[in-house]
């Protein structure tokens, strides 16, 4: 806590487009009063002063470098609460596709020979390096569900992340299924929470909010498999933002047998 | 004399980078421009990717340009696949490109430049000094954000943009709604214009190759040809004789030249090349704030911004009547005529010029791409800057000369995270 009772927050980025933190930027156009709530003391994208004094630490971005690790470790020091903010953060995000891709080929294809010169490594979430206490998931994060979570967190109550499927809120929307369109979608196995907010705007959902925990994998492959996809096609659509949980899951599966 | 000013990670810009300047006995050793951010690989991960993802996963390279990389990317795939978008195509994607470029010049305006000159580190005490200033902000980007949201979903990161159309219409009732708003937004699109009036911008002229879209019937936002003020013409598939990429030593992302040692994007360029199209309100803007193509002072390219927010709200005016006139149809994605293919999108974004080249497969899979930021192309004429700048000041305080070169960085916008298409380097 700070002199005046505040908790202090500090915002982080580490590899990602911020755009979690624009939305962080956004939500004070409905909800000013968040400046009241709390005393942000680092951000570095809107604000010169530092502070390394904080209570809650929230983290945008995938670590993507060995260097990054002890950044993280020292943010994990300091802060009682490490939230990851959005799907860098918390699944590894778009940054994870570079695993479809030898490491040395992803390099060489944009740097060249110049390749040895840049740290990059595996890319991970970063509960893979430090213990996170909650995840904000999407991409981007969910304004409302952001608010909903500071809000918790102020109330010393665990944040409502929800872990039913997406066709749940979708449904309530009352939309037109997209499987009864032709299309495909990932809803029977995603974290719900965004509002369907791709289906409703018809795209199909591509798992940006992760899977839920008890997900019926063989089921959601089935179904895409008897929309005519092939097994190429469906490990693509698996992908967009999961690359990392569906190797590791591949991983595991490897080790026990 | 001898003076060293390292800015580690420079606040109120997307993104990291350092300024390092190096004086020595009253001259200018050394001025780089360095680039932190780390790596992101998205033209090595865009190949074997399906066509109709492109769009998704470039608009993740940045939060704040992520419905400019959509366009870029979905014009680069029209191109390469003969997709022809439908009028009603091209008219809802110029709106919500006018929502980014409004909500990006709000934000940096008012929350990443305004500051300096109140004298604070950052908009949070300007709620308390300035609460009608930074209520003023908030509300344009609340209406930005929301004509993204009515035509794609979101502005961070749009939905129902798709190769050869729209995947969701917004309704009559959306559209009238934000045209009152707009309209009821004059009142504050004027004040930004008097802030903007009334702020002390610094003295500096330096002239450059300014670079940017070009279209015979409108200010160019999205396709055309790549025009620059040295009188350089080129179609948009000869964009490698523009920017000619190339690695620098010192810095960790790709700069650009043609005919000169450097070239400028963004705003002011934009201004520069293509000011006989500005909305006449914008013209009149830009009378108020003193400029006159060719304008050289860098600084200014903040206020250059601040003409094209006038010019993005009339013209969203405008192209919400064109919409209101024809009706909006549900309409199928235009079809791919073609594959495989090669093709090259090009949208001046709020920072610039921004190119997505691809090649797609005959499976529809993207076999390469090559994406090019304007912060890159900004980078080696904001070092050129600091050379002519540094020489200027040298004879200020340490922390006056280190407030000045950040204020130099920021008139440019830069957009870090996007421009890392290379990472970081190491220093000697």
């Amino acid at each position: 806590m700070s002199t005046n009772g505040k908790p202090k927050i500090a915002f982080f980025d580490f590899t990602s487009c911020e755009g979690c933190q624009l939305t962080v930027v956004d939500s004070l156009q409905t909800h000013p009063e968040l400046l009241q709530a709390v005393e942000i003391v680092q951000f570095r994208e809107a604000m010169t002063e530092k502070g390394e004094d904080y209570l809650v630490a929230f983290i945008e971005g995938s670590c993507t470098r060995e260097s990054d690790e002890a950044r993280l470790r020292k943010i994990r020091e300091q802060a009682a609460i490490v939230v990851a903010l959005g799907a860098c953060a918390h699944l590894g995000g778009v940054n994870a596709l570079k695993y479809l891709h030898p490491m040395d080929d992803v390099r060489r294809y944009v740097y060249g020979d110049q390749a040895e010169d840049y740290e990059t490594y595996d890319v991970r979430p970063i509960e893979a390096v430090i213990p996170v206490d909650f995840a904000i998931p999407g991409c981007p994060i969910d304004r409302n569900e952001f608010v909903a979570v500071v809000k918790a967190l102020l109330l010393g109550k665990k944040p409502p992340i929800p872990d039913y499927p997406l066709c749940v809120e979708c449904k309530l929307k009352e939309n037109t299924c997209l499987y009864f369109k032709g299309s495909v979608c990932l809803g029977p196995v995603t974290r719900a929470g965004c509002d369907a907010i791709c289906p409703t705007y018809g795209q199909s959902c591509e798992a940006c909010r992760g899977f839920i925990s008890s997900p019926n994998d063989t089921s959601m492959r089935n179904l895409l498999a008897e929309h005519g996809l092939t097994v190429e096609d469906i490990t693509t659509r698996y992908t967009m933002f999961t690359t990392y949980q569906v190797r590791e899951r591949l991983m595991q599966k490897e080790a026990e047998r | 004399m001898s003076k060293r000013i390292e800015v580690h990670h420079i606040t109120r810009v997307e993104g990291h980078g350092n300024i390092v300047v190096e004086v020595a006995d009253g001259q200018l050793k050394d001025c780089r421009f360095e680039v932190t951010e780390t790596p992101r690989f998205f033209e090595s991960m865009l190949r074997g990717r399906p066509y109709t993802e492109a769009s998704h996963i470039t608009s993740r390279i940045c939060g704040i340009c992520a419905t400019g990389h959509a366009t870029a990317s979905l014009r680069a795939s029209e191109r390469a696949l003969g997709v022809e978008p439908s009028e009603q195509t091209r008219l809802l994607r110029k709106l919500t490109f006018h929502g980014e470029i409004l909500d990006s010049h709000v934000l940096h305006v008012y929350m990443l430049v305004a500051p300096d000159f109140l004298g604070v580190g950052s908009v949070i005490p300007l709620a308390s000094s300035h609460p009608e200033v930074v209520l003023r902000a908030l509300r344009m980007k609340k209406l930005a954000g929301d004509i993204c949201a009515v035509v794609a979903g979101r502005h961070t990161h749009p939905i129902a943009m798709a190769v050869g159309g729209f995947t969701h219409f917004p309704k009559i009732s959306e559209l009238e709604d934000l045209r009152s708003r707009l309209e009821a937004s004059r009142a504050d699109v004027e004040a930004t214009v008097e802030l903007c009036a009334s702020l002390p911008w610094p003295r500096f002229e330096r002239d450059t190759e300014y670079v940017s879209l070009t279209k015979p019937d409108e200010y160019a936002f999205i396709d055309g040809e790549i025009i620059t003020s040295d009188g350089a013409r080129l179609p948009l598939e000869r964009y490698q004789e523009v920017t000619n990429e190339h690695l620098v030593k010192h810095s960790s992302a790709k700069h650009t030249r043609h005919q000169r040692d450097s070239y400028m994007v963004g705003a002011l360029a934009r201004f520069n090349n293509n000011y006989a199209q500005l909305h006449p309100w914008a013209k009149k803007a830009a009378t108020t704030l003193g400029l006159k193509p060719k304008v050289t002072n860098t600084y200014l390219n903040t206020a250059a911004q601040v003409v094209e927010i006038v010019h993005c709200v009339e013209d969203a005016i405008q192209v919400i009547d064109a919409l209101l006139e024809r009706g909006v149809q549900p309409e199928p994605l235009a079809p791919v005529k073609r594959m495989p293919g090669e093709g090259v999108g090009v949208c001046e974004v709020p920072r610039g010029m921004l190119i997505h080249h691809y090649w797609i497969g005959e499976d529809g899979r993207l076999t390469g791409a090559n994406c090019i930021i304007p912060t890159n192309q900004n980078l080696a004429n904001l070092e050129g800057d600091f050379r002519a700048r540094v020489p200027q000041i040298v004879d200020k305080p340490l922390d006056a000369m280190r407030l000045d070169l950040e204020m130099l960085v920021r008139a440019y916008d830069p957009c870090i995270s996007c421009s890392v298409h290379v990472l970081e380097v190491k220093f000697d």
